[in-house]
């Protein structure tokens, strides 16, 4: 991606279409966007992805905007180990026990 | 090449090479104690042992030093062996039961208590730290004593000076036992980290920071071993790629140049010489500024963790001291301001207040916050009003040491007068700037003066020409100052630097020669993938042998190779022959970054005749192999992922062309004032075209109505000079009375309508790049009776009364500072008022010695080498008083002056003053730009100054590429500054009139009409307000003008605009990929 203000809700949905259990959106921090405010646009598709999580049963906590900066090696370790923390606790996507269930 | 079977497996290795390393090379485990792969092997620890089946009988022989040869049978995990390694085991647990390492093994052994008799050693006797001695040249150690009494030791058993206390010993120990205490006589000290300033170590051989170029490590020639006894040489039998060569010399190159830019910056201000104030290096929680910007920083050595060094505590209290090193002319001779402290202590409060857990009471110490940048006055009121951040204002003359928890006491005065004291559990130095020893040898060397602080003589007019012709200075070198100004600066030696070679321009490049491009649109994906090894960084990891075979089943793949450094020249000539033999027509490298290697790749595909956007890259270093190295197994699995991604995306990828279109070789210049001029005259100086369009009769703006600098330079003189050179120079066209009213285009190929004057005929210019230098006014004052009283002038008016009528009428002179700036209407600071206040109060004091001069401010800012007009001002009995804008002075008319009501805060009581002249420091305000601004889509600020792209990497660029702003169109400035500026914007203007043709990034936008609603949700969410409705209602997106950042494809409800390399198919095929089978 050039920028997060190119993530379409289209991309997300996508991955949880195809059996994602989360996904994380990570942008510049605010203010430093190089595009000027790509990664506010991105903020507010991602809160509008988690409304439709939410109506459509997925959840809408499973997919998360984190904005930081390329210095931040560690934060981002921290932040996808939240994540990951946070998927677990959630379990698998929806669909897919849906599908297991069929099955 | 020798085969042998290990068990059962049939493996080869070469003659000379051990049991051990061929298993390793097999993913065999074999434990051992006393190997290192640097050190020949030694048999010491025994747990390698092996059975050996030679065709008549079984052995046991330690793999770590047993040839391998021809036909052997080796065995490393039947019931015997294990019997053995557990036995050796047991013996070495009960000699050191306490060792962890030993535990560990024990453990894995399932031996709970030696049968042996325990005893309390922690030395295994492996031998490692005796051989690696050895091998660094020293032998200040050895094995000594016989059997039971064994032991390592030095000659003699006293500490020896033959250890050059390298700690390769202790390194390499695996149990601990080696202390360096005992065995040397030198001192120990870690290497300082200078990256981290010395608040943690690093070694001999090193990356200086992550972000460093070239991103290589370094060879430390006064630390590593080898350049002291010529042994070690380690790093070079171990550097697969052969790079480190111990014998490389300096060398002297001899360069012809046509001018020099000299920019060695500063050195921060040691405060070693005020410890007995300030107890840097004494007590542990007093940091300089440096210091602590590595604690508050996530890649220093905290990882952003706020804590204080003496016990790892978060502080809850936290003092800056401003001015060490600087504004100090008692205790260390620097007499100048380095005018960037303050801000960074104010940056530096806000980051730790974010960083804190809990409450953190932050308070900046300072004898007047000189917050005198573009907004940062804005900074500033954030700091106080919304985040805490205290200020008081006072010199800290010292701290002392409260207890034993290292706690820091202060005693200070208030503004009030009011003595408090206080206790910080940590204090933060804010130095300043200094010019280096070796700075000033290279300036002696080079015949360039100095001036007393060691800092460049310029001149006013010339702000980046040294005393010597041909040779630039920028920087701080210049003189103190912040990153904005020195990018700016550098920019601005560059454009007269340039000036001198306009003639030799483009006369010693080389061109390079690139095949025509294959044409691939209907051929079927042919994909090739280059696995890297990055020398050990990926394959130390990843195994790449199997992630490249893994490569070699996906879709479309017909070829597959792996290196062990991809980019280097002989893998990217394979690369070339394998395209050409295998007809590749789509790349995909996994490696590491493509910030930093796809350009390299890309320009390898052109050479081969390939688009170079039929490339894609897998990062599975950087993403993979560096943040996974304990978990290989997985790593590999994800590097296949990543390939299997990547390989998805490249079988969509069409070759994309890049736009090429000429540029105009001429250049607009908004204003004709001194910035204007000057950016003309920079451009015209390298041999461009230049139109400079004036909306007054006359050439020369603001500066009109200067008289003199600070430093007495006539300024009237100047600007007869410059407009004299200007309107002469055969390049510059020069249109006065002349007004703007349309504009059209794009970088390289602007179209401008100008109504030139007096006739207002109608004109339309064609050009490649705008400069905008539209200038500022002097506030016109609605305060302090200014228009009322005739006794009331602004700062410029007084200047030209003085030139004009001299000062011996005055005996009383009273100024006011901060009139239209730093309040509610005008938020920011007019950066040059403090300056003129002092210059004209000077002036007068010059001409009438015993004039009675009363400045009223709220903070004295004579930033950088001003300082010195300030400390001249105060010598001479110009009386600088502070005020509290809360409580403002008031003035009103007399007959006898006017009268002017203050409360002083030093003697503690309000004072009237009856003066012959009231002055007001009046701010600077933006020219009213905002019918230009709307015509050529300009962003300004709130106060209406035009807004550079980024504030520190791009700050004479308008975010619209090919348009550039200087002087004090963009900020209030010094006439110095603004010429600076000028220049350098005529340098980044020459980036685009110096090409013939821009080629434009094939990465843009584009809208498929049918399918466009002309909703206009593109053309509200561009952030450049490129995309338009055309002729035929629906939306265009000028690829000239994209910068493919793709908001607007996210944004459109019609899914109508596609951005090229990043289409939707590109990218959902690749989250496919990733999830393949998860359902």
């Amino acid at each position: 991606m050039p920028c997060t203000g190119k993530v379409d809700v289209l991309h997300i949905l996508r991955s949880f279409e195809k059996g994602a259990d989360g996904v994380c959106v990570v942008g510049c921090l605010e203010g430093d966007c190089h595009y000027n405010s790509g990664n506010l646009r991105a903020r507010k598709r991602v809160e509008q992805t988690q409304k439709i999580l939410e109506t459509i049963g997925i959840g809408g906590e499973r997919v998360q905007m984190y904005n930081l900066s390329s210095a931040e090696g560690p934060r981002f370790a921290r932040i996808a180990a939240e994540m990951v923390e946070k998927i677990l606790e959630l379990g698998p996507n929806p669909i897919k026990r849906a599908k297991e269930t069929a099955a | 090449m020798i085969s042998f079977t290990l068990n059962g497996q049939e493996v080869q290795g070469e003659e000379g090479q051990y049991i051990l390393e061929i298993a390793e090379q097999n993913s065999v485990e074999i434990p051992t104690l006393c190997h290192h792969k640097a050190l020949e092997p030694a048999g010491m620890c025994r747990l390698c042992v092996v059975e050996v089946f030679d065709g008549r009988r079984t052995r046991f022989v330690t793999a770590c030093n047993y040839p391998i040869w021809e036909g052997m049978d080796v065995k490393t995990d039947t019931e015997a062996v294990h019997q053995g390694r557990k036995l050796i085991v047991e013996l070495l647990l009960a000699r050191c039961p306490t060792v962890p390492v030993i535990q560990e093994l024990a453990a894995k052994y399932d031996i709970k208590q030696p049968r042996f008799r325990p005893e309390a050693d922690d030395c295994i006797l492996c031998g490692l730290c005796t051989r690696i001695c050895d091998k660094m040249g020293n032998n200040a150690i050895s094995l000594t004593g016989r059997g039971v009494d064994m032991k390592v030791d030095t000659p003699f058993h006293v500490q020896t000076d033959v250890c050059i206390a390298c700690g390769a010993c202790a390194f390499v120990c695996p149990t601990g036992h080696i202390k360096l205490e005992g065995i040397t006589r030198h001192a120990l000290k870690q290497i300082p980290y200078e990256y981290n300033e010395g608040l943690i170590g690093r070694k001999p051989i090193y990356i200086p920071y992550a972000q460093a170029i070239p991103n290589a490590p370094a060879i430390d020639r006064s630390m590593c071993v080898h350049f002291k006894t010529g042994a070690c040489k380690i790093c070079a039998d171990i550097c697969p790629a052969n790079a480190i060569d111990h014998n490389q010399q300096d060398e002297i190159v001899e360069l012809e140049v046509g001018s020099i830019i000299l920019t060695p910056g500063f050195k921060p201000f040691d405060p070693s010489s005020l410890q007995e104030f300030y107890h840097h290096n004494r007590n542990p929680n007093v940091l300089t500024s440096l210091e602590f910007e590595r604690i508050l920083s996530t890649s220093g050595p905290t990882t952003g963790h706020l804590v204080r060094p003496w016990d790892q505590a978060e502080p809850k209290k936290i003092a800056w001291l401003q001015c060490i090193g600087s504004r100090d002319i008692h205790r260390c001779g620097n007499g100048y301001c380095s005018s960037v402290c303050c801000m960074y202590a104010i940056k530096q409060a806000i980051v730790a207040k974010e960083h804190a857990h809990g409450e953190l009471d932050c308070v900046i110490f300072n004898m007047d916050i000189r917050t005198f940048g573009k907004d940062y006055e804005k900074y500033y009121s954030r700091a106080r009003e919304q985040e805490g951040v205290r200020f008081v204002k006072t010199r800290v003359h010292a701290i002392e040491e409260e207890n034993e928890k290292k706690d820091l006491w202060i005693r200070y005065v208030e503004e009030s007068g009011e003595v408090r004291e206080e206790i910080f559990d940590m204090v933060i130095l804010s130095l300043g700037f200094v010019i280096p020893e070796s700075t000033v040898k290279l300036a002696e060397r080079l015949g360039v003066k100095l001036n007393h602080y060691n800092f460049a003589v310029t001149e006013p007019f010339t702000p980046i020409e040294t005393s010597r012709d041909g040779i630039y200075a920028c920087g701080v070198f210049q003189s103190p100052k912040d990153i904005p100004s020195s990018v700016t600066e550098a920019s601005a030696a560059a454009c007269a630097a340039g000036g001198r070679l306009a003639e030799a321009r483009g006369t010693r490049t080389k061109r390079e020669e690139i095949p025509d491009e294959i044409d691939v649109t209907d051929q079927p994906p042919r994909i090739g993938v280059f696995v890297c090894s990055c020398g050990v960084n990926i394959a130390g990891v990843v195994d790449v042998e199997a992630v490249a075979a893994y490569a070699a089943n996906l879709p479309s793949v017909v070829y597959t190779a792996y290196n062990l450094f991809t980019c280097s020249q002989d893998s990217q000539e394979l690369m070339k022959e394998a395209v050409k033999a295998h007809q590749l027509n789509r790349v995909v490298v996994a490696a590491c970054s493509p910030k930093t290697h796809e350009g390299i790749f890309m320009d390898n595909l052109k050479s081969c005749g390939l688009n170079k956007y039929l490339f894609e890259m897998a990062n599975i270093r950087n993403q993979n192999s560096w943040v996974h190295g304990d978990t290989p197994e997985v790593a590999t699995e994800k590097a296949k992922e990543l390939i299997r991604m990547a390989v998805a995306r490249a079988a969509t990828l069409q070759q994309l062309s890049e736009k090429r279109i000429p540029v105009i070789q001429r250049a607009l210049i908004v204003g004709g004032g001194v910035a204007g001029m000057n950016a003309a005259l920079g451009l015209a100086d390298q041999g461009f075209e230049v139109v400079v369009v004036e909306k007054e009769e006359n050439l020369g703006g603001l500066a009109n109505n200067l008289t003199t600098t600070i430093d007495g330079s006539d300024v009237r003189v100047y600007l007869r000079g410059l407009i004299e050179k200007v309107t002469s120079h055969p390049e510059i066209q020069v249109l006065t009375r002349s007004l703007i009213v349309g504009f059209s285009g794009f970088k390289g190929n602007f179209t401008t309508e100008v109504l030139v004057g007096p006739g207002m005929y109608e004109r339309k210019i064609d050009h490649g790049v705008v400069i905008l230098a539209t200038g500022a006014n002097e506030y016109q004052p609605k305060e302090y009776l200014y228009g009322k009283d005739p006794k009331v002038m602004t700062q410029m008016e007084l200047a030209e009364r003085l030139e004009n009528n001299g000062a011996d009428d005055l005996n009383h002179v009273v100024m006011i500072q901060c009139v239209g700036s730093r309040n509610e209407e005008y938020p920011n600071c007019s950066r040059v008022c403090c300056q003129a206040a002092v210059k004209n109060a000077l002036h007068i004091k010059r001409l009438k010695p015993d004039a009675d001069i009363c400045i009223l401010h709220r903070d004295i800012r004579t930033y950088g080498l001003l300082e010195d007009y300030y400390t001249e001002a105060r010598q001479l009995g110009i009386y600088f008083v502070w005020y509290d804008p809360d409580d403002p002075p008031v003035v009103e008319s007399s007959d006898n002056g006017v009268i002017v009501n203050f409360q002083n805060h030093d003697l503690g009581y309000r004072v009237r003053m009856v003066c012959d002249i009231l002055t007001l420091s009046a701010g600077m305000q933006a020219q009213d730009t905002e019918e230009l601004a709307s015509i050529i889509k300009l962003d300004r600020s709130p106060e209406g100054f035009f807004n550079e792209a980024h504030v520190k990497l791009r700050p004479v660029d308008m975010s619209t590429e090919g348009i550039f702003v200087c002087g004090t169109a963009h900020g209030p400035k010094l006439l110095s500054e603004s010429i600076s500026q000028a220049y350098a914007a005529a340098s980044r203007a020459t980036t685009f009139l110096s090409r013939s043709y821009l080629t434009l990034s094939a990465v843009t936008a584009r809208v498929e009409a049918e399918k466009c609603a002309a909703c206009l949700v593109c053309v509200r969410s561009c952030p450049y307000n490129v995309p338009k409705i055309n002729a035929d209602g629906v939306s265009e997106i000028d690829p000239a003008l994209c910068h493919g950042c793709g908001v607007c494809t996210a944004e459109c409800p019609a899914k109508a605009i596609e951005l090229n390399w990043y289409e939707d198919d590109q990218i959902m095929c690749k989250v496919e990929a990733l999830l393949e089978g998860v359902l």
